[in-house]
């Protein structure tokens, strides 16, 4: 056996490594990668010095391409290049049809609420796209910064529901991801301007990206970012922007609506094209290729753009607007607008938001990498590097969690913009005599008809005893987490008979889905799985030693007895002994023997450490 | 978990008073999530991470009643031993509830009205000052502390239910109307 290494009292075990973690961006068009270096946050290029990656996939029969050279086969192969995924990802099928425009994709029909887009390498899943781009970009970090993540922040939309962010999570472990979290985009942008920490004061953040909308109200403190309140829409962007141009191009050139793909994704294109060109100049030429030979020719101005776009913009506003009022707070209060996302390159976006909070927007830091910047500052934090560092965000759920009761109505059990992680409970009964199971049917959004709302999960309760009608007592439990994902649980009070889920949503993965996604990505091999196995239970006893000694190192003599300190003495080195071994079933015993010994030691380090926070605040003062 | 002999005033350091020193309670609210909150907690064992979480949504669950002068009202009723129950609890002051009533009808009308804008902004200012009037009364009330006042800040709390609803009615229809423009 290996001699067990003691670090010195008052020192973690190894307090110079520092551990490699990254941010990253997942968007609609495009995905980048940050990291800390030397204390900097810095977006990381690919081999040719580019920052940005397209978020378009191609599957060939060989192949499966990333970025740039999927993005230009996109209108050559547009049924096997899969672009603007985050469009799709955590959605049904009924949902992305009324998305709005056509989507060049053949979906299959079939019993998984997921939907599957037909490619020539076989079916595949937003999911599996999204993972695809996160596998390039942590690959990526790992080549720049010379060895393994230890975990990654990966940002979100704020305005994303919970089975939009089970699923970029599902993405995640399917790219073989640690994710330390996952942070909102406002929030993220907001980290990366610093926003002077010293100085408090309440900013907006103003984030329209490729195919999503965020505004977030935050109010900051010393380092601490409390989100206020955050709104937006999970399906506009600058591909809307798009949209109407090319409508606008199909309707002066004659195109009909029933265009082949190449057409449509040409028009979308050409779309772009002139959408930026109009962030300089006045007007913009364009150029078709029509079918049979014929080409067409046109201008748009920029006060055409302008009118085309205004219901969109007009859709932040109000969106920004609602967000100001559930704050509580009025646009002279604001001290900054923070512009965030490629598309608020766009004048008149500007314009409009300047005009709504009555002074100039900033744009100091480049719009599409300053996401990924604030999430790699986050990710560096969460992997202990800089143990001193003030930050800490505080977020919020995005809408309203509840479930269905009688007559379709929704019963809102956490309201929107509360501060996550929250936990809420109600008691509800039951509707006829001698009913005994109930159907609890999770619902998020801000409507009173469930019709109208999310429906993110159902889940019955069974074995409850027969009793009159509205005799029983069942408590619904809902609590999100720090990443924003909800957990529920239902207990008939007088049996205590209980069910609980984790909203695996229904428009998420299953977990055998998952399970069967991450099997087939790896080698099938029996052996491999158990390899798998033991070196993940390793890692995860190595954490726990670490952070045993760690602690033990700096409070062990203050807060443990000789005999207690034997016990958990005695419980670690078994843990230790085990680790040495290859069975992994054996480790996770002993992990789990560590945890229960050392669990009134865990409490009584909270306890302490908040009583040292609250030392000096006492009732005395008053 | 915590202490639970502490109440939420004890865990932020408060005296247990209707009135609070907001900017106390935001400073002590921060640094308590500086301990307890889940980011903290991102290398240790997943045993710190459920601890941390349970209490970071206990620190949230306590700053948002406290900081909130309804909850607060009906929380420090808990600890005079009122538990208000939130179905049953409604008030019978004749005056208050024809008050009420007119006032809903008023903003029923507003939908229809020439200014819309105005006649909400004028109604949204009188329940924010009616709401203010409660708050004012409850802190009184519960500085007297006889089992009186607190049975009349109880009927105090049950209106500024009615107030409280009123309020983000209007604001709802506010929101319609921006949104219809």
């Amino acid at each position: 056996m290996a001699l067990l290494q003691i670090a010195e009292p008052g020192q973690s075990a190894a307090p110079h490594q520092h551990k490699l973690a990254a941010g990253i961006d997942l968007g609609t068009t495009n995905s980048l990668v940050a990291s800390v270096r030397s204390g900097k946050a810095e977006t990381l290029a690919d081999e040719g010095g580019n920052y940005i990656l397209p978020s378009v996939v191609r599957y060939t029969e060989e192949e499966v391409i990333v970025g740039q050279d999927a993005l230009e086969m996109a209108t050559r192969d547009p049924l096997n290049t899969v672009a603007s995924a985050k469009r799709l990802i955590g959605r049904g099928l009924a949902d992305i049809k009324q998305l709005g425009g056509q989507l060049p994709y053949h979906f299959s029909q079939q019993e998984s609420a997921v939907p599957r887009i037909q490619t020539i390498a076989g079916e595949v899943s937003p999911v599996e796209v999204s993972a695809e781009i996160l596998r390039v970009l942590a690959s990526r970090a790992e080549k720049t910064l010379g060895g393994d993540l230890e975990g990654v922040v990966i940002t979100v939309p704020a305005y994303f529901d919970d089975a939009q962010r089970q699923a970029t999570k599902d993405a995640a472990r399917l790219a073989g991801l640690n994710v330390f979290r996952l942070l909102n985009e406002p929030t993220a942008a907001a980290v990366a301007y610093g926003l002077d920490r010293e100085a408090g004061g309440i900013h907006a953040i103003y984030d329209l990206g490729g195919g999503t909308f965020d505004i977030s109200i935050l109010r900051l403190n010393k380092g601490v970012f409390e989100v206020m309140a955050t709104g937006g829409d999970s399906a506009l962007g600058g591909d809307d922007m798009d949209r109407v141009v090319a409508e606008w191009m199909m309707s002066q050139s004659g195109i009909s609506d029933d265009a082949n793909h190449e057409t449509l994704r040409q028009l979308m294109e050409k779309a772009r094209t002139a959408k930026e060109i109009l962030t300089t100049d006045g007007s913009a030429e364009i150029d078709l290729d029509l079918q049979d030979g014929e080409s067409w020719q046109g201008t748009l101005d920029r006060n055409t753009f302008n009118e085309l776009i205004e219901p969109l913009i007009r859709k932040t506003i109000s969106a920004c607007r609602r967000t100001l009022r559930d704050a509580g707070v009025a646009t002279e209060d604001i001290e900054d607008v923070v512009m965030v996302g490629g598309s608020t390159r766009v004048l008149r976006v500007r314009e409009r938001v300047g005009e709504l909070f009555g002074r100039e927007p900033l744009v100091d830091i480049d719009p599409d990498r300053v996401v990924a910047i604030g999430a790699a500052i986050q990710a560096d934090v969460l992997a202990g590097n800089k143990p001193d560092d003030e930050l800490l965000l505080l977020d919020v759920t995005p809408l309203s969690l509840g479930i269905e009761t009688m007559g379709g109505l929704v019963e809102k059990i956490i309201p929107r913009n509360t501060t996550i992680p929250v936990a809420r409970a109600q008691e509800f009964t039951t509707f006829k005599d001698g009913q005994t199971a109930m159907a609890v049917h999770v619902i998020q959004g801000e409507r009173e008809l469930v019709s109208d709302c999310r429906s993110l999960a159902r889940f019955e309760l069974r074995g409850i005893p027969p009793m009159v009608a509205g005799a029983a007592r069942i408590r619904v439990t809902f609590s999100v987490d720090a990443d924003g994902l909800l957990n529920v649980e239902a207990e008939e009070q007088s049996q205590q008979v209980r069910a609980s889920i984790t909203v695996k949503p229904s428009y998420g993965l299953t977990d055998d889905e998952v399970a069967e996604m991450l099997q087939s990505s790896f080698d099938h091999a029996e052996e491999d799985m158990v390899a798998r196995k033991l070196a993940e239970e390793r890692v995860e006893a190595k954490r726990v030693v670490e952070a045993l000694n760690a602690a033990l190192a700096s409070d062990g003599e203050a807060l443990l007895n000789a005999e207690e300190r034997a016990r958990i003495d005695q419980s670690l080195s078994e843990l230790l002994e085990a680790m040495e071994g290859k069975d992994a079933d054996q480790i996770k015993a002993r992990v789990l023997d560590v945890e229960e010994t050392c669990a009134f030691y865990v409490e009584r380090r909270m306890n302490a450490g908040i009583h040292e926070a609250m030392a000096g605040h006492n009732v005395d003062e008053f | 978990m915590f202490d639970l002999s502490k109440n939420y005033f004890e865990l932020f350091g408060l005296p247990v008073t209707y009135i609070v020193d907001k900017q106390a309670l935001s400073e002590r609210y921060r640094e308590l999530q500086r301990v307890v909150h889940p980011d903290r907690f991102s290398n240790a064992s997943a045993q710190e991470q459920r601890f941390s979480l349970q209490q970071a949504t206990q620190v949230n669950e306590a700053f948002d009643t406290l900081k909130d002068p309804l909850k607060r009202a009906q929380y420090l009723l808990g600890l005079h031993g009122i538990e208000m129950q939130a179905d049953q609890e409604t008030t019978r002051d004749t005056a208050f509830l024809m008050q009420q009533l007119e006032m809903r009808e008023e903003l029923e009308k507003a939908r229809g009205s020439a200014d819309p804008h105005a006649v909400l902004e004028d109604l949204m200012q009188r329940i924010t000052t009616m709401i203010k009037q409660q708050v004012a009364q409850i802190a009184v009330q519960f500085e007297m502390g006889t089992d009186d006042q607190l049975e009349a800040a109880r009927e105090s709390v049950r209106k500024m239910q009615f107030l409280n609803k009123l309020h983000s009615e209007a604001e709802n229809l506010e929101a319609e109307l921006e949104d219809a423009i």
